[in-house]
């Protein structure tokens, strides 16, 4: 459990130029199931937790600083490794309380990881679908897909935390009709930056939990009628 | 004015005595964790002197041998302190195969200017049972907590059961609807079933193997949540300890019958 095997970037087939990679990635346009995704958002704007620019902002903040330090070093550690998958998704397990949460993950892991052999075939892209047959979790997925795609790890990491925090934002723009443009300058000022950092004991990564996103995805399964699948 | 910064390390471990029944091997107390036996099987946590303080260093081990019992409770909160520096609270638990733990001592209560660290590990046994409460006050009445980070890691059978983390005290986190919202307390309890507990009395029986809860359940403030893993959290906000413990309760109780 404490092994981190970090091979070289085995970057087969047609690696991207990183940096484009990373657009590609983390571009909600990528076919890969994100956008019926909120991230806890939707159930938030049903109970009233977000109603503006300003609770989303916190509401954002909190994500990021929380579920999202977790995708970063979850992605940052898939992307520089070449084994071990079960072990790194057991950390993931280890860290979502929800079973909701883990099932949203499981779900758009499995998605990323369809698409992205597609797009970026790899070796290590199919190691990670044999060995995880049922899914891995998403931040896996995005960072052995960020691998094949010819990204570094801090990319990955990045596209991690982006990723964790736009989906939520978007939901709140079309729930809520805010202004596409506050929301977006909102996104702008986020610390990205500040949950991104090098790993290497996987068990010692970090496991930020957020309490509120656990009862929010709960909740959000048992109310009958929703937009977004979490 | 300037106190002498604590260094404490308290150590309880049980054993087996001749008739089969928990004893306890060693029960060393560190100032100010103070233990006392309270019944068979029972630690009491008495806290002597305040804090900590920032600066001090406690840890407590706790080792808790194949076929026993052990429940440690406290008798009053914690109340985190200010000081010279960060205080730091460490707790190491290893629960073998057959035995039983329950940790459940009374809050923690973050003063305002505090920064404090905690960090509980815990290995089980893949038939260890658990029950461990952690419960986080956000400041005394009225009063701005100051800064804490809690760190807990529970492994099964050398495999990560759960992993978390509690950040109190950063602007990105305080009041956000997604972490704490506008609770003033956060607790957990770990509850990993091998055998039922009874946690109101002073002696725990092993008792009937108990079919764990797997649907996840949620209610105001508080969530049953089956893990990927062998055991479940209840996971719960309230907005003062009273209301943070009936929610917690409820939960334990969704799992604990």
């Amino acid at each position: 459990m404490h092994g981190s095997p970090t091979g070289g970037m085995p970057n087969q087939g047609a690696a991207t130029h990183g940096l484009a990679a990373l657009l590609l990635l983390a571009d909600s346009r990528l076919p890969a199931g994100g956008h019926a995704h909120s991230g806890g958002a939707e159930e938030a704007c049903r109970a009233g937790l977000i109603t503006g620019a300003d609770d989303l902002s916190r509401f954002l903040r909190g994500r990021l600083a929380t579920a999202g330090r977790v995708a970063a070093a979850l992605a940052w550690s898939a992307c520089s490794a070449s084994a071990s998958w079960e072990l790194l998704d057991a950390e993931a397990d280890a860290r979502i309380a929800s079973p909701a949460q883990r099932q949203a993950s499981r779900t758009q892991g499995r998605l990323l990881v369809r698409t992205a052999r597609r797009i970026w075939p790899s070796a290590t892209l199919n190691d990670l679908a044999k060995a995880l047959p049922e899914g891995s979790h998403h931040p896996i997925a995005l960072g052995v897909a960020a691998q094949a795609a010819g990204c570094t790890p801090d990319q990955a990491a990045m596209a991690a935390a982006y990723t964790s925090v736009t989906g939520a934002a978007t939901a709140a723009v079309r729930l809520l009709g805010l202004d596409p443009v506050t929301v977006h300058r909102v996104l702008a000022e986020l610390p990205y930056d500040s949950v991104i950092a090098e790993q290497h004991d996987w068990s010692a990564l970090p496991a930020h939990a957020a309490p509120a996103l656990d009862l929010l995805a709960e909740q959000h399964l048992r109310t009958e009628v929703r937009l977004f699948v979490s | 004015m300037t106190k002498a910064l604590v260094r404490a390390r308290a150590v309880l471990r049980t054993g087996l005595d001749d008739r089969g029944l928990t004893r306890l091997e060693t029960m060393r107390s560190a100032p100010p964790l103070t233990l006392r036996q309270t019944a068979r099987g029972e630690i009491h946590l008495v806290s002597t002197g305040a804090g900590p303080l920032g600066g001090d260093h406690l840890r407590l081990d706790v080792e808790v041998a194949e076929k026993t019992s052990l429940t440690v409770r406290s008798i009053a909160s914690t109340l985190v302190l200010p000081g010279t520096g960060r205080s730091l609270m460490e707790i190491h638990a290893y629960v073998a195969s057959g035995a039983t733990l329950v940790f459940a001592p009374e809050p923690t209560v973050l003063a305002a200017g505090c920064d404090h660290m905690m960090t509980t590990t815990v290995h089980l046994a893949e038939d260890a049972a658990l029950f461990w409460r952690e419960e986080i006050v956000f400041g005394r009445h009225g009063e701005k907590p100051g800064r804490c980070h809690s760190r807990f890691d529970a492994s099964i059978d050398g495999r990560p059961l759960l992993r978390q983390e509690f950040v109190v005290g950063d602007p990105d986190i305080d009041g956000s609807p997604a972490v704490f919202g506008d609770a003033r307390c956060v607790g957990s309890t770990l509850i990993t079933a091998g055998r039922a507990h009874d946690t109101s009395s002073a002696e725990t029986t092993p008792a009937e193997p108990k079919t764990e809860l797997r649907e996840a359940e949620v209610a105001e403030g508080v969530a049953v949540l089956p893990l990927a893993g062998p055991g479940t959290l209840v996971s719960a906000l309230g907005r003062d300890a009273v209301e943070l413990r009936q929610r917690l309760s409820w939960g334990e109780s969704r799992v604990l019958p």
